[in-house]
């Protein structure tokens, strides 16, 4: 048996933009355009990228909360396309979601108890009704939460506290996949470290896999097995953590590393800070190419015209997936300690 | 480009280089559920060309303390029971308004967390920078919109002359938040303070607009208030930290030693709690807890229902910011055992 349990295949998400009185369709937003990759028991997955590179968008996508307009998401190997509905109920038990904003994503006329359990109102075959509030506070306790305040409601917690609350809802049903979007950005930093805990100690504990999607590259090096690079809806770079962060081969990557402050006075102005030029080009209207060519202080004629594709790019140092022409490891981050 | 010094006018001179100097200030809000008490008493000075940095979660009281200086706090339900804040001397609490209208804009500017909201939608950019000059400088419609113009280019908008005429919402995040500096220095100020100017943007937008700002500092020799709650950002460009909590400041030192050996637990928590770019971790060591409501600080430290040093008399005697090594100030009764470890 194979240790992938999730995996995207091409998968494309484009959404009509339409104008006019008519509401005539004069465009798309590509906004996920071409993403594979798989995921492996029990590991985690991060997914980073600039504010609007489409990581959320693949998050519902594999959540199938939204139909691809392209592509396959196989879980198991079986294409979830081709799931019966019965199959599908029981698909949609094990992949879950936490989403990212711990203020609006939680119903705020519901209880703590009437939130964590809602997935066994849904799934009402898991636990028989008489064991559902015995079940929720244990949950409510395995998240760090006091399973008193069963009856309380969203605005009567925290932010940090919010978030676990999505995170026992999360993982109710036991699912075998959680995808997190930007889980722990609204929090404050020394709350945030409790939550990336917490999420830490339930995959030892309940073997999960995490998709973790954030913008904060030190959170998900630190939480990440492998983690895969967006740029206007595609990967630009794949590959065990390490390698991509300590041996980018993407220009884009080693920009958005070197980018990165690094909470050590002491290194001001030692690292070698690559400043891109330009804004993020729109997703309706992707360049040609290499989608990073404007922004590239490498870019060649061949940049222009040819599509790179995500594939190993072997050189004797690196060995994981780059989607450049002239991919090549460049130091950004020197290891510290 | 002009490369005028952004020298206090006439009116003020910094007094051996010392522009601004808060002391003492409190700020409590009157609301229906009580007196939130948001600053308790915070001193610290601010000198020509320097980088100060205040640090602290979120209701920590960095913006009131920003809004306290910039004389935009809503009073009521805002009141400023003691303190003062002296620009170049000058106790802007107790001048004459039409004074204090005078200083702050032209003299001490700031940039906004949010720079969306504090656009005005239906105005085009240009306009709004050159109504900067009109307003402030007299200056008559079409220099004014040249000099907005220059702000433009100076703040590094691509294609400036083409877009002088464009509404916010035709700019990205990071050019509108550009767009908020060139209004906030337009006018020269001799004091900026920056309310988290790039919290809402990504990190390769954010090391552009560092940038700048670091650049606009040298060239001007402006002192600089940087709010943040990134521990990252300030390393790269602060000369001095204040770290608030629960409104009242709990260090304050020079950067380096700082980082290298914090004087306060809760400092030395959040310095133990980020995740680093450069370092594979184990486990974060969080700080427990959660910060105190304002209504109900606790009794003593304000921190000690999260302090792994806390001891009785830190649930009876609130410790004051006391200078416990040259140049190191702490508020906590065990500031020396934290300096040691
Ligand atoms: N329902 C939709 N209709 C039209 N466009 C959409 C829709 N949802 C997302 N988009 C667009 O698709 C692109 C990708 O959005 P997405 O939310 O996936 O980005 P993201 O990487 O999660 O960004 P952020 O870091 O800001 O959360 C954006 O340009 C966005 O405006
Ligand atoms: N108009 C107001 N009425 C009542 N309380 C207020 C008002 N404005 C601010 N406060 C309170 O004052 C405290 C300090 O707020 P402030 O905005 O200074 O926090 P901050 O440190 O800037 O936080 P953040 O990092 O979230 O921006 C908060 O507890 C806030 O709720
Ligand atoms: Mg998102
Ligand atoms: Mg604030």
């Amino acid at each position: 048996m194979s240790d992938i349990i999730l995996e995207g295949k091409d998968l494309k998400k484009y959404y009509p933009i339409k104008t006019g009185v008519l509401r005539r369709t004069t465009g798309h937003v590509k906004a996920v355009d071409g993403v594979s990759f798989e995921l492996r028991k029990g590991e985690t997955l991060g997914i980073v990228g600039e504010s609007g590179c489409g990581k959320s968008t693949l998050g519902r996508l594999l959540m199938r909360l939204e139909e691809p307009t392209d592509g396959h998401v196989f879980f198991g190997g079986e294409d979830m396309a081709k799931a019966s509905t019965s199959q599908m109920r029981k698909l949609r038990r094990d992949i879950q979601i936490v989403f990212q904003d711990p203020y609006t994503s939680l119903n705020p006329r519901m209880t703590v108890g009437d939130i964590v359990g809602e997935p066994f109102e849904i799934h009402s075959d898991v636990i028989p009704k008489g064991g559902r509030r015995k079940r929720v506070q244990e949950l409510l306790d395995l998240v760090g939460l006091n399973p008193e305040h069963i009856n309380r409601y969203p605005h009567q917690f925290s932010g940090g506290q919010r978030q676990r609350i999505g995170i026992a809802r999360g993982i109710a049903l036991n699912p075998k996949v959680l995808i997190c979007d930007e889980p722990v950005s609204a929090l404050d930093v020394s709350v945030q470290a409790q939550v990336v805990n917490l999420l830490e100690k339930l995959q030892n504990e309940l073997g999960l896999a995490y998709v973790f999607i954030a913008h904060d590259l030190s959170v998900v090096r630190h939480i990440s097995d492998r983690v895969g690079v967006m740029y206007l809806g595609k990967l630009v770079e794949l590959g065990e953590e390490d390698q991509v962060y300590e041996h980018p081969t993407h220009p884009y990557t080693q920009a958005l590393l070197s980018a990165v402050p690094v909470p050590d006075p002491t290194l001001r102005g030692k690292r070698d800070q690559i400043v891109l030029v330009g804004d993020v080009p729109s997703p309706a209207n992707p360049p040609s190419g290499c989608r990073f060519h404007t922004r590239c202080w490498r870019a060649q004629d061949v940049c222009k015209a040819e599509e790179p594709i995500l594939q190993d790019r072997p050189d004797g140092v690196t060995q994981h997936r780059s989607a450049c022409h002239f991919a090549e490891p460049r130091t950004v981050v020197e290891r510290s300690e | 480009m002009n490369h005028e010094q952004a020298t206090p006018t006439a009116a003020y001179q910094p007094v051996n280089g010392r522009l601004l100097e808060v002391e003492d200030l409190h700020v409590e809000f009157h609301t229906r559920d009580g007196v939130a008490r948001a600053i308790n008493g915070v001193s610290f000075t601010l000198d020509a060309g320097e980088t100060l940095a205040i640090l602290g979660e979120s209701g920590s009281g960095k913006s009131v303390t920003a809004q306290a200086i910039m004389g935009i706090l809503d009073m009521p339900p805002a009141k400023i029971p003691a303190g003062a804040i002296r620009y170049c001397g000058q106790d802007l609490l107790t001048m004459p308004e039409e004074q204090r209208r005078k200083t702050r804009g032209p003299e001490i500017s700031m940039i906004f967390q949010d720079a969306l909201s504090s656009l005005n939608p239906v105005f085009p950019v240009g306009w709004q920078i050159a109504e900067m000059f009109r307003m402030h400088r007299g200056m008559n419609k079409s220099d004014a919109k040249e000099q907005a113009l220059r702000l433009m280019q100076r703040v590094q908008i691509p294609a400036a002359k083409e877009r002088i005429n464009s509404y916010p919402h035709q700019f990205s995040g990071g050019m509108r938040q550009r767009i908020m500096i060139a209004m906030a220095i337009a006018l020269d100020p001799a004091v900026l303070i920056a309310d988290e100017p790039t919290t809402a943007l990504d990190v390769t937008v954010q090391a552009q607009i560092m940038n700048l700002l670091h650049d606009l500092q040298e060239e001007r020799q402006m002192g600089l208030i940087l709010i943040t709650h990134d521990l990252g950002v300030v390393a790269d460009v602060a000369d001095r930290i204040a770290v608030m909590y629960a409104g009242r400041l709990v260090e304050k030192a020079d950067i380096l030693p700082i980082y290298a050996h914090p004087a306060h637990p809760y400092t030395k928590g959040l310095l133990d709690s980020i995740p680093r770019l450069d370092q594979k971790g184990q486990t974060l060591r969080a700080i427990a807890g959660l910060p105190p409501n304002l209504l109900r600080i606790p009794e003593g430290c304000a921190f000690n229902p999260r302090c792994y040093l806390a001891q009785d008399v830190c649930h009876r005697d609130l410790p004051s910011l006391r200078e416990v090594a040259p140049g190191r100030w702490s508020a906590c009764h065990f500031a020396e055992e934290v300096l040691d470890v």
